[in-house]
């Protein structure tokens, strides 16, 4: 349940810098990063391979010393923190890995008990959480199994009932999906999206999927070399067709070039007057221009109808007239070939 | 010397009387120093591991000097060892002579052995599984205990049948100075004093030993091993 005598983020990362340094080389693997996540709230963190989003989480989880910066959960600045006041702070988060990393030698049930083990509770408790959470991820009929005896579908969701277990706050997703076939992806985001609305949990995912990002979050980060490139609501940041998650998260098939003149569209900008694709090829067709839809991609992302279009022109004079038509109804067109 | 008139085989009281008890002084010390061995090589091998760089407790000191008290350990010739810690064995056992005696050179022959084979078996776990543990506030000696030692069981189990056999075959070395078993029936009757049959039966002995170890250790191996 979401604990509303608490206020403030769940998550707060202030100026995060962490820099590698070693004779001769100084690699800035983090560059004043900063992220407030409410509670309750799925956060995207993408970034293309080696844009720090595992020195991210490993900082944010006390694994790595960032050189400077804070990272706030629960009031308590988790970068100033040893020993014993570290590990109960890393008891806030509940972490889901690539490869689920569970251990081989314990039962399904068994893996979901060794953080009750480790945080000290007693048998009885224990037992009662663990079938609880079998229950919660679907897999009760599958407790005494080894992790070799699940599909990858199933590991993972050992893995997230495990990270449930001691009742964190912050439930930290690494690459949840990355090395799992599509429908499975689909299921495991179900059940991350599920758990935040049964349980209220704060949910940070670190993925290079567009589609995780699309699917389930509602606010979302870029990084790029270390740094934040573009941050915010997902609705906003994918309806603005200025961002680079527009383009990465709406991907447009450009058929190959021909001689046309073809115009990209953003479909589902706040301030755009016409909404639809049909609208915006009656908007061309009203004024005398021969146009026609090229190719589309559009989605419903964070409830919101968004897509990027390329409309074809009949005749290559009515360009810059085609151009004006739309940039007055604020749809961000742009010449592409 | 020989002659065609001396029983043989089963009318050869050494192989009737004398091999069992050679028998049991080679499982006795076979065993006796196995058990310690895997104590104690559980013992290095988990501070090895842990001491290294890349281990949960990175010690750089102790780590270098364990590791070269090792390798002296696992480089003397057994024949050298066991005959340059005689007055070890003399203080710890009473006795340089006997079976009883012989768990001291064995033991410290095969700890070196066995706790290279654990730091192995403990290496080859996954650091995302440490890392886990770890995030789940985890003391080291959670970490130890609950993820490195069960997660690198069955690789452990090898091991030590390995480091079993080896035992083995360094316990009939024992009884070139006066440890007994089957070693030093097969030298004194079977070689000195040209009984082959002698020396044919305790080769078979000891391969039906061997055999069993083995086939005993991959049964357990196994059985501990889920992945």
């Amino acid at each position: 349940m979401v604990d509303h005598s608490q206020t403030g983020p769940a998550l707060a990362v202030r100026d995060l810098t962490k820099v590698f340094e070693t004779p001769g080389s100084r690699v800035t693997a983090l560059d004043a990063v900063s992220l407030s996540v409410p509670r309750g709230e799925i956060h995207g963190i993408v970034g293309r391979s080696g844009a720090g989003k595992s020195t991210l989480i490993r900082c944010l989880t006390g694994l790595e010393l960032p050189t400077s910066g804070e990272v706030v959960v629960a009031g308590e600045d988790i970068t100033r923190l040893r020993g014993a006041e570290l590990r109960a702070a890393r008891r806030r988060f509940g972490v889901v890995y690539q490869h689920a990393n569970l251990l081989d030698s314990r039962t399904a049930a068994d893996n979901i008990a060794l953080p009750l083990e480790v945080a000290g509770w007693d048998r009885g408790d224990r037992d009662a959480r663990v079938a609880e959470l079998l229950d919660l991820v679907g897999l009760s009929d599958r407790a005494q199994s080894h992790p070799g005896q699940l599909s990858g579908g199933q590991q993972q969701r050992v893995g997230i009932a495990r990270a449930l277990a001691a009742r964190p706050e912050i439930l930290l997703c690494d690459e949840p999906t990355s090395a799992l076939d599509a429908a499975t992806t689909g299921s495991i985001l179900a059940l991350l999206r599920e758990l935040r609305d049964r349980l209220g949990i704060t949910v940070v995912i670190i993925t290079h999927e567009p589609s995780v990002v699309r699917e389930i979050c509602d606010a979302v980060t870029l990084l790029g070399d270390g740094a934040v490139l573009e941050q915010g609501r997902l609705g906003e940041v994918i309806a603005d067709p200025s961002t680079r998650l527009h383009r990465e998260l709406i991907p447009l098939v450009e058929p190959e070039s021909d001689g046309l003149v073809r115009l990209q569209v953003a479909l589902g900008h706040p301030d755009a007057t016409v909404g639809s694709i049909d609208g915006i090829i009656a908007l061309l067709r009203h004024e005398g221009i021969e146009a026609d839809l090229a190719a589309a991609t559009v989605e419903t992302i964070a409830g919101r109808r968004v897509g990027r279009l390329l409309v074809e022109l009949a005749d290559a004079s009515t360009t810059e007239r085609a151009r004006d038509l739309l940039d007055q109804a604020r749809l961000h067109p742009e010449v592409a070939a | 010397m020989r002659f065609g008139t001396d029983p043989t085989w089963f009318d050869n009281p050494v192989i009737t009387d004398g091999l069992p008890t050679a028998l049991w002084e080679t499982l006795a010390m076979s065993i006796g120093s196995a058990l310690i061995t895997a104590v104690l090589g559980v013992l290095v091998g988990v501070l090895l591991h842990n001491s290294s760089p890349g281990g949960i407790t990175p010690q750089p000191t102790l780590n270098r000097v364990l590791g070269a008290v090792v390798n002296v350990g696992r480089s003397l010739p057994f024949l050298i060892l066991m005959i340059a810690i005689i007055p070890i064995t003399r203080f710890i056992a009473g006795t340089t002579i006997g079976w009883r005696a012989m768990v001291v050179p064995l033991t410290v022959g095969a700890v070196p052995f066995f706790a290279r084979l654990v730091e192995t078996s403990l290496r080859e776990v996954s650091s995302g599984k440490v890392e886990a543990a770890t995030m789940m506030g985890a003391t080291r000696w959670d970490v130890t205990r609950k993820v490195l030692l069960p997660e690198a069981l069955p690789g452990i189990v090898a091991g030590l049948t390995t480091t079993v056999i080896a035992l083995i075959g360094y316990s009939a070395m024992a009884g070139a100075v006066g440890g007994g078993g089957l070693g030093a029936t097969a030298m004194s009757y079977g070689y000195n004093r040209f009984q082959t049959d002698v020396m044919i039966a305790a080769v078979v002995l000891l391969v039906i030993v061997v055999q069993l170890v083995q086939v005993v250790g991959d049964r357990v191996a196994r059985a501990v091993d889920h992945r």
